[in-house]
């Protein structure tokens, strides 16, 4: 090779390039736009990633149908939390470096792959992150080796962690962790991920100001993603629809949410 | 100190060019032909992993026939170029024209100041919404470029080849009969009765008017199979 760069890469590509213009310097964080609750949760041979609609500069509502979950590619989806600038871009950023691997050398790249180029890319933004303007995502993937889904975490240093079952991010992620610890089972399928992802996002939003819950007056519901053997998609609006008037009904009876199971 | 021998600029770029021209007619050929479902690339390669046929970008493919190392650079330039001009710009942004430009560019300064010339023909194309918003670039060692239509072949028998996709090639053929057109004008150049254009020897791709967004496809045997064998 004539020199250290990685031909695959389109990151170390961009970085000669000078396109990343950022430039550190006194922005408050309550000036730019924040989010968030990422939820995913595994099931038996995929995974599921939902996200809240909205973005907070301070204390206003910046955005009411932000979206803030992705496909990474065909067979993975990235959730983000944080400086909602940043996030965006890292996400964009890493969809062109799975697309041009792929491109490059005529195969996607392994999930654990996958999950690294990202915690390269979250280091590049360390600097930043430093002075607040921090973005954390959630990634979840389909591993066509054993059939799984499987998530990851990160912090802002580019530390990355597989995680088992289920996982949040963001600033109410620890509400709806509980939420999900309660209610997560093994051995399910993609529908009661959905649901279960949705309740506990509807719990996140009911305990943090920056998590909104499903809007049914202007039909904007989070964003619920699948990742499988068929590869990723998007739930429909409609399909949406019929689950959170299921869970609503039920909260009218119980409003805390369906009781975990005496199992 | 030594004077240079005094070589004329017409005996220059004439060396270059049969220099060029020898590598380039030594190795097997590719067709890149329309159809109605989208745009149709076949190339005469055995090897499953040496690819000559690449996607670019979203509706871009690329084809190269000639020495492998020097093709190769030029896909993965024009990989980065696109990616970086969709993600700069959009993703509508990126052009098999620009692209085209920007190919013709490199490979005409290294005809002229390289020690050696580029051996490697190329096509670039974009597939449209409509046949007819189809384009498709063809490219020589010497950074000549012309639009073409319908199909075009590169590589070494091109002549036989163009002469049989020009009797039979028609606008309304799908995947399947056009294949079935390039596989029969790719035959013309067997050398003999074992010489058979199977689907084991094929690398076939498409750009699929029925997709949205990234719309290239490798066909894999059994689908080459599969539309050879459609009625």
């Amino acid at each position: 090779m004539n020199n250290s760069l990685n031909p695959s890469s389109f990151f170390e590509y961009l970085n000669t390039q000078n396109a990343f213009t950022i430039k550190k310097s006194s922005i408050h964080s309550d000036q730019v736009v924040h989010g968030t609750t990422i939820v995913a949760v595994a099931f038996e041979g995929g995974v599921v990633m939902a996200g809240d609609r909205r973005a907070t500069m301070g204390n206003y509502v910046a955005q009411n149908d932000m979206q803030k979950v992705f496909a990474a590619d065909d067979y993975s989806a990235i959730g983000i939390a944080g400086s909602a600038g940043i996030a965006i871009e890292l996400v964009k950023v890493f969809q062109v470096e799975l697309e041009h691997y792929e491109k490059i050398e005529s195969m996607p790249l392994s999930v654990e792959g996958k999950a690294n180029r990202l915690s390269v890319l979250l280091r590049g933004n360390l600097g930043l992150a430093m002075e607040g303007l921090a973005a954390v995502p959630l990634f979840a993937a389909y591993d066509k080796k054993n059939n799984t889904g499987r998530v990851f975490s990160y912090d802002i240093t580019g530390g990355r962690y597989e995680e088992h079952d289920y996982y949040a991010v963001g600033s109410g992620s620890l509400f709806a962790r509980a939420s999900l610890k309660k209610m997560f089972e093994v051995q399910q399928d993609h529908n009661f991920a959905i649901k279960i992802a949705l309740e506990s996002i509807y719990d996140a939003a009911e305990e943090d100001s920056a998590t909104a819950g499903p809007d049914m007056a202007r039909n904007i519901f989070p964003v619920v993603v699948k990742v499988d053997k068929a590869g990723f998609e998007r739930i429909s609006e409609s399909e949406l629809s019929k689950i959170l008037n299921v869970i609503l009904s039920g909260r009218k009876n119980r409003p805390n949410g369906p009781i975990a199971s005496h199992k | 100190m030594s004077v240079p021998f005094y070589v004329s600029p017409e005996q220059l770029t004439r060396d270059r060019a049969d220099f060029a021209k020898k590598g380039i007619s030594r190795g097997r050929s590719v067709v890149v032909s329309q159809a109605t479902e989208g745009i149709l690339l076949v190339a005469d390669n055995s090897s499953k992993a040496l690819h000559k046929i690449s996607e670019i970008y979203d509706r871009i493919a690329f084809a190269a026939v000639g020495k492998y190392n020097e093709f190769e650079n030029l896909r993965v330039s024009g990989i980065r170029f696109s990616d970086m001009r969709g993600y700069s710009y959009d993703r509508s942004d990126v052009s098999a024209r620009s692209l085209a430009n920007a190919y013709a560019q490199t490979m005409g300064s290294a005809f002229t100041d390289a020690p050696k010339p580029l051996e490697v023909e190329l096509v670039v194309t974009q597939m449209g919404a409509k046949i007819s918003e189809d384009e498709i670039y063809k490219l020589t060692f010497d950074g000549s470029l012309a639009d073409e239509s319908g199909y075009v072949a590169i590589g070494g028998q091109v002549d036989e080849i163009n002469q049989a996709m020009g009797q039979s090639w028609k606008s309304s053929m799908n995947f399947s009969q056009a294949l079935k057109t390039t596989v029969a004008a790719l035959a013309t150049t067997a050398t003999g009765e074992n010489d058979k254009f199977d689907a084991l020897r094929l690398e076939v791709a498409v750009l699929d008017r029925s997709r949205a967004g990234r719309t290239f496809r490798r066909l894999s045997i059994e689908q080459i199979d599969k539309l050879l064998n459609e009625k």
